[in-house]
């Protein structure tokens, strides 16, 4: 601001060293690397340390240049990798949809609390966010569980006589992704909401609006750039979710983030589980962009 | 219209008791005598004594805590820079790309940051093992302590610092001895937040490490997969503790500040 007025030569090169830090920590740990994914992802497996044959190779004089297609070839073909890119925008999809569900009306009953009460709300609402995902993941595997307390307790009651099959299944798993995502959901609604001009909503029910078309007209409308973020924030590292569709999912629902995984740790195919990566990223590339033209618009 | 309804008092407690009764369930089996789940066998700590015995357990909690004190400390020092980039400089060549590159980490599925530093790794050929996990964490915690330094460095008057610039003060000084001070609740709440996010990661620790260093989120991974043990309740509730203690600490901290600020 007031430097570009006073340019000096020091405090220019000031300038620079501030934004080269973690603009080049940036460039060389998050950038570059998907342009290595990229170039593993046409490559061929190999025994050995890396894994994966390089692209080029000297033959005399001649540089060989080899990529080799057959990865995303066998990707975009196979039934089983369709399936799984299919299922996990499905699940993203649905639990993203009954996250709103969930977390507006939440959001919105934090929004109308005093002050005092607010701040404590939010507080509570944060907890469950820093605790550690797997933790809360695990706690839902001794509660679903066949022989569990949601079996239990409904044997005890009555409701069912023989104990239902929940663990291992898909609905297990929306159960997961909900519980662990809700928060991010919750936040940047009760945000909004809590920022919007209460006396818009005064005006639309002095003019004659009924509560519930107030609601509708004025508070959802200013409540949505809130909805949009929180759905982005779930929407799309749900996608790519490993560690509830791996603890609570069964081997019928398989999701894109555990076949990456497998593909890694198990069949050790570094340059297929490149080219699974690179898929998954393209699916996402027009959420991810959305998410950051609204972030950084919001932000200046 | 300050006043709650019966409908949102509803939607609070309905939404809090989801958030909060698997947490709750945990912590009150982390005590049970019995080792199966659905039967109470009477208040006992036999599980925490067992957790403490166990020297894996140990081994894998000093690399976490490790490496989360160093990766959120290097997180917070770049996050400061960055955020300072962000809101001082409205204008560099490059800014758009520095901004995506911050936003991006947020929503990225952590599989793809995952693999994609871990060839990053081997391209460069640096051994696997802690300090490749702390360089990954450090750069996925580092968008998380952006955006909360970014937060508070906007709200800040810049008039104090350009007074302390007009009477002769350098742009650096000026910010360490007028802005900074000020933002010491936001680099606490920021290094905390990374310190959690760091020490809860499995999965970029899992692709990201070598043979030998396993952290603690590993740890219990492997042992969940095994089978459910009472055991694993009493880790995660030292660790709930833990984290529960930090953040009401953070609560006092930015309170107290905030109080200072008030009154002076």
């Amino acid at each position: 601001m007031l430097t570009a007025a006073t340019p000096s030569t020091k405090t220019n090169w000031g300038k620079r060293l501030l934004i080269a830090i973690p603009y080049a920590w940036l460039l060389v740990l998050f950038l570059a690397p998907f342009a290595l994914v990229a170039g593993i992802s046409l490559s061929t497996v190999r025994l050995g340390m890396p894994p994966f044959e390089p692209l080029t190779a000297w033959d005399g004089s001649i540089l060989n240049l080899r990529l080799n297609f057959e990865n995303f070839l066998y990707v975009l073909t196979d039934d089983t990798y369709l399936l799984a890119y299919l299922t996990s925008l499905k699940v993203a999809a649905i639990s993203t949809a009954a996250m709103l569900f969930i977390a507006y009306p939440l959001a919105y009953g934090i929004a109308s609390c005093s002050p005092s009460s607010r701040s404590l709300l939010v507080f509570l609402v944060i907890v469950p966010f820093w605790s550690s995902m797997l933790i809360r993941v695990y706690s839902w595997m001794s509660i679903l569980r066949n022989d569990g307390l949601l079996n239990a307790l409904l044997l005890k009651v009555g409701l069912i006589s023989e104990p239902l099959r929940i663990l291992n299944t898909e609905t297990a798993i929306y159960i997961g992704i909900i519980y662990t995502y809700l928060p991010f959901m919750v936040l940047p609604i009760y945000s909004t909401l809590s920022s919007a001009d209460r006396t818009l909503i005064e005006a639309a029910r002095d003019l004659g609006c009924s509560r519930i078309s107030a609601f509708w007209r004025v508070t959802f409308p200013l409540s949505l750039p809130g909805v949009l973020a929180g759905c982005a924030l779930v929407f799309i590292p749900v996608v790519g979710e490993f560690v509830i569709p791996d603890l609570l999912g069964g081997a019928d629902t398989q999701m894109i983030g555990r076949a990456i995984w497998l593909e890694f740790f198990n069949n050790r195919d570094w340059p297929m589980a490149a080219a699974v990566t690179i898929v998954l990223l393209a699916l996402l590339v027009v959420p991810i962009v959305y998410f950051q033209s609204r972030q950084s618009r919001e932000r200046t | 219209m300050t006043k709650p309804s019966w409908f949102n008092r509803l939607s609070i407690l309905f939404g809090l008791a989801f958030l909060y009764l698997p947490i709750v369930v945990l912590v009150i089996y982390s005590f049970n005598g019995s080792k199966l789940v659905t039967v109470w066998g009477g208040f006992s700590t036999q599980w925490y004594a067992t957790v403490l015995n166990n020297p894996s357990i140990i081994e894998g909690a000093k690399v976490s805590f490790l490496v989360a004190a160093v990766s959120a400390t290097a997180a917070t020092i770049l996050g400061t820079l960055a955020a300072v980039v962000m809101v001082r400089l409205r204008r560099f060549r490059g800014r758009a790309l520095f901004n995506g590159m911050l936003l991006a980490p947020m929503v990225m599925p952590e599989v793809v940051m995952a693999v994609s530093m871990l060839l990053m790794f081997v391209t460069l050929g640096i051994d696997r093992g802690p300090l490749t996990i702390t360089l990954a964490h450090t750069t996925f915690t580092l968008c998380f302590a952006t955006v909360v330094l970014q937060s508070r460095l906007v709200e800040l008057d810049p008039s104090l610092e350009e007074a302390a610039r007009d009477l002769g003060c350098p742009p650096a000084k000026a910010f360490v001895s007028v802005a900074l001070p000020n933002m010491v609740p936001a680099i606490v709440s920021a290094w905390l937040l990374s310190f959690t996010l760091s020490l809860d990661d499995l999965v970029i620790s899992s692709f990201t490490t070598g043979p030998g260093a396993s952290t603690l989120p590993m740890k219990i991974y492997s042992q969940i997969k095994f089978g459910v043990t009472p055991e694993i309740n009493a880790i995660s509730t030292i660790i709930l503790g833990i984290v529960v203690l930090g953040l009401v600490a953070a609560q006092l901290v930015s309170r107290r500040s905030e109080q200072r600020a008030t009154t002076a």
